[in-house]
């Protein structure tokens, strides 16, 4: 009688039984399972009791080393003495509030450019804009904001700049390289190959060696660029020949019927590709566009070996005053967290664009 | 056309304008000169007094040897994370995802950065360090274990070790023909590593056994004696395999993903166990899809090592650094990084091609 209640009720003592059989069913269904269970369990229980003690429960959030080393957790004191040289490198300590001011556009400006709603043709005006207005924030030296040369620029904002006009600029060029690449002139075609291939076969780091020593030997006599330029150039010309393979992929996807159609109404090379082609192959390549974005914005931390100040550097430089150097794990956590947030964001953007976009595709 | 040939010739009208000014001969005549700086690792002879060229091999010997086991250790931990978050177990499949996702999303550069920190400054010095037996020390000048010494029997084990490899692939082709034949199964697993185990270690004994230890031990402040794999390495390799060990795990989720369900169950109606159809049915059709990707990851490892540089480790492109900064030889010493990571691009590309059409399907595509 009560086997059959139980039977017709499966709720029944359904609390116990959830976890119980939910356990049973993913963590513990074989005895390899549960071995495996059982270890990864032991490694939790070793790994994560002790760093909430140390992250949370003995840390010191404000004060010196001495009393970090006194409370023996960590001591997040560093970040609360040095944010402001981790964010904005060295920076005009007064004027900070211009980098501040200017990470808060780039990431409006990249909320804007993430929503779907606005991909217009103004979208490209409104970016170019905006990236007038960091400029004019970051240099200053007009309407009464006094210079900063760009030898100060450090931590965020500099990582930002470097990326995002990295992954702007570079992009005009992309598209010449894959329009290049499937072009019918063997020569023009010969010479994006090679560029192509050139750059991706090289790693970013000798590449920001070249323009670092070499771009100056290049100059005609008296015409000196600055190291930041340097770098993002070679930042430049590198992602450019990712980019265009990406677009590349962009164009190969367009059914060989949008280019003879374009072609029988009697367009132009040019007409037929910036009213007929692009406009769709730009679209199809948004979501791999958004991971060369993390990767580029990931892989600006190079520039540390040539000597600027982005985010990693000023982490660093903060870290290299002896007093503080016991407390690396604290600085380099914070530094990956920013890091984190930032790739994290645009890998889940991307994710939602792909499933978006393949939805379009499946209802036509 | 005629703009790009401009520009090309502009620059290089401009580069020798400049060179002349400041008195740098062109040519590659300078690797014959006296490099004069020491380099803290080197798998070769090497002395101050050797040639530019000679620090140069150096530095690419150090290169391919972080590549060589760089590549090999992020294979084993991407396949392992690939599958582990795949797995049935909720508990492995997060705990593998959790790894994944904070890989991916952070910079080389820092992870490097923080395992170099953490060996240096988080071990204890030599005099307190971690001590396994009394013959392997773990401190912050790296991790000491002793080495052997070879007399002139090695040549008899080292030859009879290739004799064993060679026999152990033998085997290997004669056991699938005669399986194909009459669907015999032999043990070639097994087989294999009881011959490349067992007959050096015959030969060995049969030589006479000479083989000595040699053991670090304190001297002053430091120890001596054994060999080490130092700090600066030991980062390096950390901070690639465990960074790009994500990246191959991804792959390799989306390749086991990529076989369709019907294999396994296919499989497992057969009665082979789990690990037999993850052996013999998933793999190796998930190859195909997971190799192209796959050689791509393996060159970001190459192409990420130079970051070396930012923790101290002579690989060639630190070694170039020095060279350039004390030849000003710029042009020259960043042509050979670049011709050297092309060269090895193209190698490794073309190796991994080769394998990739062994594995893929015969006649379609």
């Amino acid at each position: 009688m009560a086997e059959s209640s139980l039977l017709e009720n499966p709720s029944a003592n359904g609390w116990l039984r959830g976890p119980v059989d939910w356990a049973r069913k993913n963590l513990f269904s074989s005895p390899a399972n549960s071995l495996l269970t059982i270890v990864a369990l032991w490694g939790l229980w070793l790994a994560v009791p002790p760093a909430i003690q140390w992250g949370l429960i003995k840390a010191t959030w404000i004060g010196d080393p001495a009393a970090c080393r006194a409370a023996g957790g960590a001591c997040w004191g560093l970040v609360t003495e040095k944010y402001r040289l981790i964010l904005f490198g060295i920076y005009p300590y007064d004027e900070q509030w211009r980098p501040f001011l200017a990470v808060v556009l780039f990431i409006v400006m990249l909320a804007t450019a993430a929503n779907p709603r606005f991909w217009r043709p103004w979208l490209g005006w409104v970016l170019v804009a905006g990236l007038v207005v960091v400029s004019v924030l970051m240099w200053g030296g007009i309407l009464g904001l006094p210079l900063v040369t760009n030898d100060r620029w450090g931590g965020l904002p500099l990582t930002l700049i470097l990326s995002i006009f990295g992954i702007v600029l570079s992009f005009p060029l992309a598209v010449v390289l894959a329009l290049g690449r499937r072009s019918q002139l063997p020569a023009v075609r010969a010479w994006c190959v090679v560029y192509i291939e050139l750059w991706r076969g090289v790693p970013l780091i000798s590449v920001l060696f070249m323009a670092s020593i070499m771009f100056p030997l290049f100059m005609p006599e008296g015409v000196t660029i600055d190291k930041l330029l340097r770098a993002q150039l070679g930042i430049i010309l590198f992602t450019a020949a990712y980019l265009a393979e990406i677009v590349r992929g962009g164009l190969q996807a367009i059914p060989r019927g949008q280019y003879e159609a374009a072609d029988s109404i009697g367009l132009t090379y040019w007409q037929k590709m910036r009213l007929v082609i692009l406009p769709q192959a730009l679209r199809l390549v948004i979501p791999p566009l958004v991971g060369q974005f993390i990767t580029t914005f990931k892989d600006t931390s190079l520039v540390i070996i040539i000597g600027l100040y982005d985010l990693l550097s000023s982490t660093k430089v903060a870290l290299s005053d002896p007093q503080w150097r016991a407390f690396y794990v604290e600085g380099y956590v914070v530094a990956a967290l920013i890091y984190f947030v930032f790739s994290y964001v645009m890998s889940q953007y991307s994710q939602y664009l792909e499933r978006r976009l393949s939805a379009g595709a499946r209802r036509r | 056309m005629a703009m790009v040939a401009g520009i090309g010739w502009f620059l290089v009208a401009n580069t020798l304008t400049n060179l002349n000014a400041r008195h740098i001969a062109t040519g590659f005549g300078f690797l014959d000169r006296e490099a004069g700086f020491g380099i803290s690792e080197h798998l070769v002879p090497y002395l101050p007094s050797d040639s530019y060229f000679r620090a140069f091999e150096v530095g690419l010997l150090n290169t391919l040897e972080v590549a060589v086991i760089g590549i090999v250790l992020t294979t084993l931990l991407g396949l392992v994370m690939g599958i582990a978050r795949l797995s049935h177990n909720w508990l492995v499949a997060r705990l593998a995802s959790a790894y994944v996702e904070a890989m991916r999303n952070v910079p080389v550069l820092l992870l490097l950065l923080f395992c170099y920190s953490l060996i240096t400054v988080s071990l204890p010095l030599s005099r307190n360090a971690f001590n396994l037996f009394d013959c392997i020390f773990l401190s912050n000048r790296g991790l000491r274990v002793p080495a052997m010494i070879w007399d002139d029997s090695a040549v008899m084990v080292v030859s009879t070790l290739a004799l064993a490899v060679a026999a152990s692939f033998l085997v290997g082709v004669w056991a699938r023909r005669r399986q194909e034949k009459t669907g015999r199964y032999f043990p070639v697993l097994w087989s294999s590593l009881g011959l490349i185990a067992g007959l050096p270690l015959i030969a060995f004994l049969a030589t006479g056994a000479h083989l000595s230890f040699d053991v670090p031990h304190m001297a002053g402040f430091n120890f001596a004696g054994g060999s080490t794999v130092s700090p600066e390495f030991a980062a390096l390799l950390l901070g690639l395999v465990v960074y790009t060990g994500a990246f191959i795990a991804e792959i390799v989720r989306s390749g086991i993903l990529a076989v369709s369900y019907g294999q396994t169950e296919a499989a497992l109606a057969l009665g082979l166990s789990r690990m037999q159809v993850l052996r013999l049915v998933v793999l190796p059709q998930s190859l195909r899809v997971i190799i192209p990707p796959l050689t791509s990851q393996y060159l970001n490892l190459v192409k990420n090592s130079p970051l070396a540089v930012a923790i101290g480790f002579p690989d060639l492109v630190s070694v170039a650094n020095t060279a350039i900064n004390q030849t000003g030889q710029a042009v020259e010493g960043v042509s050979i990084i670049m011709g050297v990571y092309l060269a090895i691009s193209l190698i490794l590309s073309f190796l991994m091609n080769w394998y990739n059409k062994r594995v893929a399907l015969r006649g379609g595509r």
